[in-house]
């Protein structure tokens, strides 16, 4: 994801969350989002991030960050430790997403999801016409080198909640810097969700 | 190195075990200054053979602008009971019988040697450190600090280390004793004053000093590069390997004691804090935590730090944890002074602005 759409997905987020509240962020990065979180809303912050040089960059800007993958990171964590879990940008990683959402969602009360739209009328026009694998501002990798392991839209994405009666309290359409309110499955690169089991 | 004896009346110190020694003191050495509010001192516990001298043997990590900056943070590092770099240990005099205990000295166990810290930074006029730090037996005592003395951190950083010796770690250590112990030189631990049982020492450390290497860092170091032929026995060292065993084995008894090697072994055997006793269900510890371990230590694997983290995930205290892919093995901690820099500096950065935010709320 490009700096500047990520600064307005992590707008949406903090606005999503309240002043001091507990946050787990599951694929935390480079722990900007944290960070934020930490100076804007005074939260408690936990990270778990797989990258090694994202766990040097964390913690040299103060942000508590576990190393470990999301498949196997959460199992010693009490039910609803955390007021949010976030997982933004990285269930599209994950092995096993039904387990690492049913599990962020025993963990915290409630969860924020942030999913690319790979419906996105970019992505489709270029499957379309052009006959390739789409390469878009948000899905910036081809093929080959994509560390996404999982391509839905955000329209695959309430379906999966509503299988499994998980609420969507609130949703968030994006496309670059700003909102998509009309036909979002078409029109935006992402969605950020919260939900709540 | 400075000295601190403390029990030297009354009862003594008393040990877990229940038994008591009577004027012990701890070898120590300080770095940098102790603040006006006592809240920058940090720590450094040693690990097996190290000793107080911890800008030495951590040259890398401690001094002006390092991760463990002495301009900014007040270092001490002691010497462990049961040590024989200046503390009291089985190679001291005991003041009942003017003569050095050997086997006569009780067992100590890593609680012992934290309690004792304790007095030592009760004396320079210390009720909370900023940080204790240490790297493998140096990371029990850290882990033995969280669950003596929680309330007197704000942080800890257990550094290729585990919450309890694993068979493998026993094994070990039990074929070392067994080199001391069967060099008739040992004499029942009873050789202060005569030839000190230095084959058997030797043998341990050599010992040691394979569980404290990898495969690829021996491939990297040594190879098979041949080392000079000494014609004089078919055996003699042909490789360079096994000249460096030889030269550290060698090197180790001028400066460790061997009843020393076997009560501190012991100690870190029986050490356990795994399950609840690191942090009991009835307590609730503000304790933050570094946790730090290294790809190919298989002495101390990186499962065994794993364990430390899931049972902060479990009280929900806020850790950070990083695998750190060196090639060193065990003696990592000794030897990535880059990567382990950059961890503490920004960690411990953090927990002193912790710090004073608490201090600001207090006043």
């Amino acid at each position: 994801m490009r700096s500047r759409i990520e600064r307005l997905d992590h707008r949406i987020i903090l606005g999503l969350i309240e002043q001091g509240a507990t946050v787990l962020d599951l694929g935390c990065g480079d722990g900007s989002l944290l960070k934020l979180l930490a100076q804007g809303k005074g939260v408690m912050g936990q990270g778990i991030e797989l990258d090694d040089q994202e766990i040097f960059r964390c913690v040299e800007k103060g942000v508590f960050a576990l190393h470990g993958d999301l498949d196997s990171g959460l199992e010693q964590y009490k039910d609803k430790s955390f007021d949010y879990v976030i997982l933004n940008q990285s269930i599209q990683q994950v092995r096993n997403v039904e387990a690492v959402i049913s599990d962020a969602l025993r963990v915290g009360k409630k969860v924020i999801v942030g999913v690319p739209n790979f419906a996105n009328y970019r992505a489709r026009l270029q499957l379309f016409f052009g006959g390739r694998a789409p390469v878009t501002k948000t899905l910036p990798y081809r093929w080959f080198e994509t560390p996404n392991i999982r391509s839905f839209s955000l329209k695959d994405f309430e379906r999966f909640c509503a299988d499994r009666g998980i609420a969507i309290e609130k949703a968030h359409y994006l496309r670059g810097l700003t909102r998509v309110l009309l036909m979002p499955n078409l029109f935006a690169e992402s969605g950020i969700f919260l939900i709540k089991r | 190195m400075k000295e601190f004896v403390f029990a030297k009346d009354g009862d003594g110190f008393e040990l877990g075990s229940g038994k008591r020694l009577r004027a012990v003191t701890l070898a120590y050495e300080t770095y940098g200054k102790l603040n006006k509010n006592r809240d920058n001192a940090i720590l450094v516990e040693h690990a097996f053979s190290g000793d107080s001298d911890a800008a030495s043997w951590w040259k890398g990590m401690i001094g002006k602008g390092k991760a463990l900056d002495t301009d900014r943070y007040f270092i001490i590092c002691s010497n462990v009971l049961g040590g024989c770099r200046g503390s009291t240990g089985p190679s001291s005099i005991d003041p009942d019988t003017k003569r050095p205990y050997g086997l006569s000295f009780p067992l100590i166990t890593i609680g012992d040697m934290v309690r004792a810290q304790k007095k030592l930074i009760e004396h320079l006029g210390i009720d909370r450190l900023l940080s204790v730090i240490g790297g493998s037996m140096g990371g029990m005592q850290v882990l033995q600090w969280v669950s003596l003395y929680p309330d007197s951190l704000v942080s800890a950083i257990p550094i290729a280390s585990t919450l309890k010796h694993s068979p493998q770690q026993i094994a070990f250590d039990e074929v070392a004793r067994q080199a001391i112990m069967s060099d008739p030189d040992w004499r029942g631990g009873d050789y202060y004053g005569k030839k000190a049982p230095e084959r058997g020492l030797a043998l341990a450390r050599m010992i040691g000093h394979i569980t404290y290497m990898s495969d690829e860092s021996m491939e990297e170091k040594f190879s098979r590069t041949p080392k000079e032929k000494d014609k004089s026995s078919y055996f003699s060292s042909d490789f360079q390997v096994e000249g460096y065993l030889r030269y550290k084995g060698n090197s180790f008894v001028k400066r460790f004691d061997a009843n020393s090697y076997l009560y501190i072994t012991k100690a870190m055997d029986h050490f356990d804090l795994s399950g609840t006793k690191l942090i009991p269900l009835d307590k609730n510890i503000d304790v933050k935590f570094l946790v730090i371990a290294f790809r190919s230590d298989w002495l101390y694997p990186p499962y065994q730090s794993k364990e430390i983290v899931k049972v902060l995930q479990g009280r929900s205290i806020y850790a950070s944890y990083c695998e750190i892919n060196s090639t060193y093995g065990h003696d990592a901690f000794l030897l990535e002074v880059e990567e382990q820099s950059r961890l503490i500096s920004g960690f411990l950065n953090q927990a002193a602005s912790k710090n004073k935010e608490d201090a600001a709320y207090e006043i």
